[in-house]
C-alpha cells in the first residue's frame, strides 16, 4: 500500500516525448467518489504491476456526458463530447481503458458519430487480457479460497455492450466459488443507478431497485458481491447495509479482487 | 354456382377490407420521422429468421414458448390447406388436390390435424393462464377493458376455428365411408387423416346422411368465414404481431443496445457554438418545412420504427415484468408506453383522415397518455429491449420524450437540473472542482 502509484498524465508524457499505449479514463466516480477511488487505485496497481504504459488526462478529463444524455440533455452531452474529443484528439489518443461502464459505453458507442474514434475497452477486458497473456499472475489465489462470490452484471457492460465473460473469467482465476444470481447475464437486474437515477430520488414506488437487487444477491449467500461499475458498487453497498450485512458481505470491484489476489 | 358466387364475394370483401386496413396502418406508421434501416441486409434477414421465424427470444421462457409454438406452427402450416379451400371454393369442387397428390395429401392434412389438436390444447392453456392462473403480467392495470377482451377473443376464435376444421373433416370422413362425400371416391373407404378418421365416426357416426351433409357444410363455411373474420380482426388487434413481427425484426436496431442516437439538430447547433470562426448570423436557415422539435412530444416526433414497434406489440408484458422500475412499484410500464403510442397514433391517424393533415386536437402522447413520472422512473437498463420477443425498443421512446421534457420545456426533476449545472461548471455530475480530479493519486 505504501508503494507509490505511478500515474503519469498525458501532458507529462507528451512533455517527455513519450506516447502511452493506452489512456486510462478514470471517470467522475473514479476521481471523486471515496469508494470508487479505491477501485481506481486497484486498476492503477494492476497497470503498474504489468508495466502497462498508460496515462491519465488528470485535470483535463471531464464528464463524458453520459448522465446528461440519459436524462435527455442532448445539448450538454454533445458539448461535453466535443470538448473531450478535442482533448483526446490533441493527444492523438488511440486506445482508451475505463473503469466505468457508463464512460465505456459513451466513449465507445456515442463518440464516433461526433468525430471521436478510439478503441475503447472496459478495465475487466484489459485485465483479463493481461491474465491471458501471462503478464499478470494471480498467485495469491488462496486469499479467496472457499469464498463464495457472485457477480452483478452492470447494465451498461452486459446488456448494453454484451460484455459478460471478461469479468467472470477474472473471477474464475481467483479459485473461489462462483455463484450466479437467478437473474444474471442478459437477465441481470439493474442496480437502480442507471439512466441518471444515481443523481435523483426514485419516483414513488414500494421499494428501491437496489434493495430488490440486493435480495437477489443475498439469496445465493455470498461472501463477496463483485461488480464492475462504481455506481453498481454504491447501490449494492447501500443495499447490503440496508440488510445489516455489511459485516459479512463485501461489495468489491473485480479489479480490487484481482489486485488483492495478486498481492498488490 | 350460388356457392361459387358467395365464396367469390367473401374472398373479395375479405381481402379487400384487409388491404384497406393495412393501408391505413401503413399510412399511420409513415407519419413518423425517417430513420435509415436499409443497411446490412444479410444481418437483417438473419435477425428476422432467428427472432421472428425461429422464435429465438420466446424460448427464454420455455412453457409459454412451447405453447406459443404449437399455435404458431398450426397457424403457419394450416395456410397450406387454405390453398385448396380457395381452389375448391372458386371452382365448386371438393378436395380437388387429393386425387393428384395421393399419399402426400393424406400426410399434409394429417399433419395439419395433429397441429390443430396441439393448438387446441395450447389455446385452453393460454385461456387458463390469462383467466384462472392470473399470471401477473396479464392482469396489470393496462390490461383491463379492451386489451383483456382482445386477448381472450382471439383464443376463443381459435377454439371455434379448430372445431370447424374437425366438423368439416370429421363429417366428411363419415360421408366418405358411406360413399356420400363430394370428394372423388378413390375406392379406399377412408381419407385416413390422422385425427378425423377416429374423431369423425366417434362424433358423427350415428347421424343421418342429411345431418352429416349439414355438419360438413357448416364446418367448411364456418371455417372460411372465421378465416376472413380473423384476417380483418387482425388490424384492430394486438394479434397483428403475427404479420408485423417479420418487418419489425428485419428493421431491428443492429447497434449495441447502449448506443443512444445522437440528435443531429443538436449536433449542428453545438458545432456552431464550438466553432470560434462561426458567424451565427451566417448560419443557413433551417430546411424548408416543419421545424423539428428536440425530442418527442407526440407520435409524429417519433421515428417510423418506433411507430412500427407500437403496432407490432402483442401486449405480452415481458418488458414490463422485467422492468426494475415496474417491479419496485413505480408507475412506468414499458408495455404501456407501447400501447399508448399505438393508441395515440390511431387517434392522430383518424384525425388526419377526418379533418385533414394540419388538424390539431390539442392532445399529445406526452401528458395526455404518458406522464413525466413514468418517464423519469426509467433506469435505461435495456431489460425491456432485451426481453421483447419481437425486438421492440420502448427505451428509445422514453429517451426521446425525456429529451423533449428537458430541451424544449426545461422540465427536468430539480436534482437532475443540479446535475446538469455541475457538469456544465465542473465537468462532473457532482460539485467537485475539475482541478481536483487527480487528487486521488496522493490520498491514502
Amino acid at each position: 500500500m505504501s508503494e507509490l502509484l505511478k500515474v503519469p498524465t498525458m501532458a507529462e508524457m507528451m512533455a517527455a516525448g513519450e506516447v502511452p499505449e493506452v489512456l486510462f479514463w478514470v471517470g467522475c466516480a473514479g476521481s471523486f467518489d471515496d469508494r470508487a477511488k479505491k477501485i481506481t487505485k486497484a486498476i492503477v496497481k494492476i497497470l503498474n504491476k504489468c508495466d502497462v504504459k498508460f496515462a491519465v488526462l488528470g485535470t483535463e478529463e471531464s464528464c463524458t456526458g453520459d448522465p446528461a444524455k440519459r436524462a435527455g440533455n442532448e445539448f450538454l452531452f454533445q458539448m461535453q463530447a466535443m470538448m473531450n474529443i478535442q482533448v483526446l484528439d490533441a493527444y492523438e489518443v488511440k486506445k482508451i481503458v475505463t473503469g466505468c461502464p457508463h464512460c465505456f459505453n459513451t466513449l465507445k458507442n456515442e463518440y464516433p458519430e461526433l468525430g471521436g474514434n478510439y478503441g475503447v475497452i472496459h478495465h475487466t477486458q484489459l485485465i483479463q487480457s493481461l491474465i491471458d497473456e501471462g503478464k499478470l499472475k494471480v498467485e495469491g489465489g488462496d486469499t479467496f479460497k472457499g469464498k463464495k462470490i457472485t457477480f452483478h452484471d452492470p447494465c451498461y457492460l452486459g446488456r448494453a455492450n454484451d460484455v459478460y465473460e471478461a469479468p467472470r473469467q477474472m473471477l474464475q482465476s481467483l479459485d473461489a466459488e462462483l455463484a450466479e444470481m437467478k437473474r444474471c447475464r442478459t437477465k441481470g437486474l439493474c442496480c437502480g443507478a442507471g439512466g441518471a437515477q444515481m443523481f435523483k430520488e426514485a419516483e414513488k414506488g414500494n421499494k428501491e431497485v437496489n434493495i430488490e437487487r440486493t435480495e437477489d444477491a443475498l439469496e445465493v449467500k455470498p461472501d463477496i458481491i463483485a461488480t464492475g461499475c462504481p455506481f453498481c458498487n454504491t447501490m449494492m453497498t447501500d443495499g447490503v447495509k440496508n440488510f445489516n450485512k455489511e459485516g459479512e458481505i463485501q461489495v468489491m470491484d473485480v479489479a480490487e479482487l484481482i489486485a488483492t489476489a495478486a498481492d498488490l | 354456382m350460388v356457392a361459387i358466387i358467395v365464396f367469390s364475394i367473401l374472398l373479395l370483401v375479405g381481402i379487400g377490407a384487409f388491404a384497406m386496413n393495412v393501408g391505413r396502418i401503413r399510412a399511420n406508421i409513415l407519419l413518423g420521422r425517417d430513420v435509415d434501416r436499409t443497411d446490412n441486409k444479410s444481418e437483417r434477414f438473419k435477425t428476422m429468421a432467428l427472432v421472428a421465424l425461429g422464435q429465438k427470444k420466446m424460448f427464454k421462457r420455455p412453457i409459454p414458448a412451447v405453447l406459443h409454438l404449437m399455435l404458431y406452427a398450426a397457424f403457419v402450416i394450416t395456410q397450406i390447406e387454405l390453398i385448396e379451400i380457395f381452389a375448391d371454393g372458386l371452382t365448386g369442387q371438393h378436395r380437388m388436390f387429393r386425387g393428384s397428390l395421393g399419399g402426400f395429401y393424406t400426410f399434409m392434412i394429417s399433419f395439419i390435424e395433429i397441429l390443430s389438436i396441439l393448438a387446441f390444447i395450447a389455446t385452453f392453456a393460454f385461456l387458463a393462464r390469462r383467466n384462472l392462473l392470473k399470471i401477473p403480467r396479464f392482469t396489470m392495470k393496462e390490461m383491463t377493458g379492451w386489451p383483456k377482451l382482445d386477448g381472450n377473443l382471439i383464443l376463443i376464435a381459435e377454439i371455434i376455428l379448430i372445431c370447424f376444421i374437425f366438423m368439416m373433416n370429421g363429417a366428411d370422413e363419415v360421408m366418405y365411408q358411406r360413399g356420400l362425400s363430394h370428394a372423388e371416391n378413390l375406392g379406399d373407404g377412408s381419407f385416413s387423416f390422422a385425427v378425423s378418421q377416429w374423431v369423425g365416426p366417434a362424433l358423427f357416426g350415428g347421424m343421418s346422411d342429411s345431418s352429416l351433409e349439414l355438419v360438413e357444410r357448416i364446418g367448411w363455411w364456418g371455417h372460411i368465414v372465421m378465416v376472413f373474420s380473423f384476417l380483418n380482426y387482425l388490424p384492430f388487434s394486438k394479434h397483428f404481431h403475427i404479420l408485423l413481427a417479420f418487418p419489425n425484426t428485419y428493421y431491428s436496431n443492429l447497434e449495441k443496445k447502449g448506443k443512444f442516437t445522437n440528435n443531429e439538430a443538436v449536433t449542428n447547433e453545438v458545432k456552431l457554438m464550438m466553432d470560434p470562426n462561426a458567424d451565427p448570423f451566417a448560419a443557413p436557415a433551417p430546411a424548408e418545412g416543419e421545424v423539428q422539435r428536440f425530442g418527442a412530444k407526440d407520435v409524429t416526433d417519433l421515428t417510423w420504427k418506433n411507430l412500427l414497434d407500437s403496432y407490432t406489440c402483442t401486449e405480452c408484458g415481458r418488458c414490463t415484468s422485467s422492468c426494475p422500475a415496474n417491479q419496485t412499484g413505480k408507475l412506468l410500464s414499458p408495455r404501456k408506453i407501447m400501447m399508448d403510442t399505438r393508441d395515440r397514433l390511431d387517434e392522430v391517424g383518424k384525425n388526419i383522415r377526418k379533418h385533414g393533415k394540419d388538424y390539431d386536437d390539442g392532445k399529445s402522447l406526452l401528458t395526455d397518455y404518458i406522464s413525466a413520472e413514468e418517464l423519469w422512473a426509467c433506469t435505461s437498463c435495456n431489460a425491456c429491449v432485451e426481453e421483447c420477443p419481437v425486438n421492440i425498443d420502448p427505451l428509445s421512446i422514453i429517451t426521446e420524450m425525456r429529451r423533449y421534457l428537458v430541451m424544449e420545456e426545461s422540465k427536468a426533476p430539480s436534482e437532475l437540473a443540479t446535475m446538469f449545472t455541475n457538469i456544465e461548471n465542473n465537468g462532473a455530475p457532482w460539485q467537485f472542482s475539475q482541478a481536483d480530479r487527480l487528487k486521488w493519486k496522493d490520498e491514502n
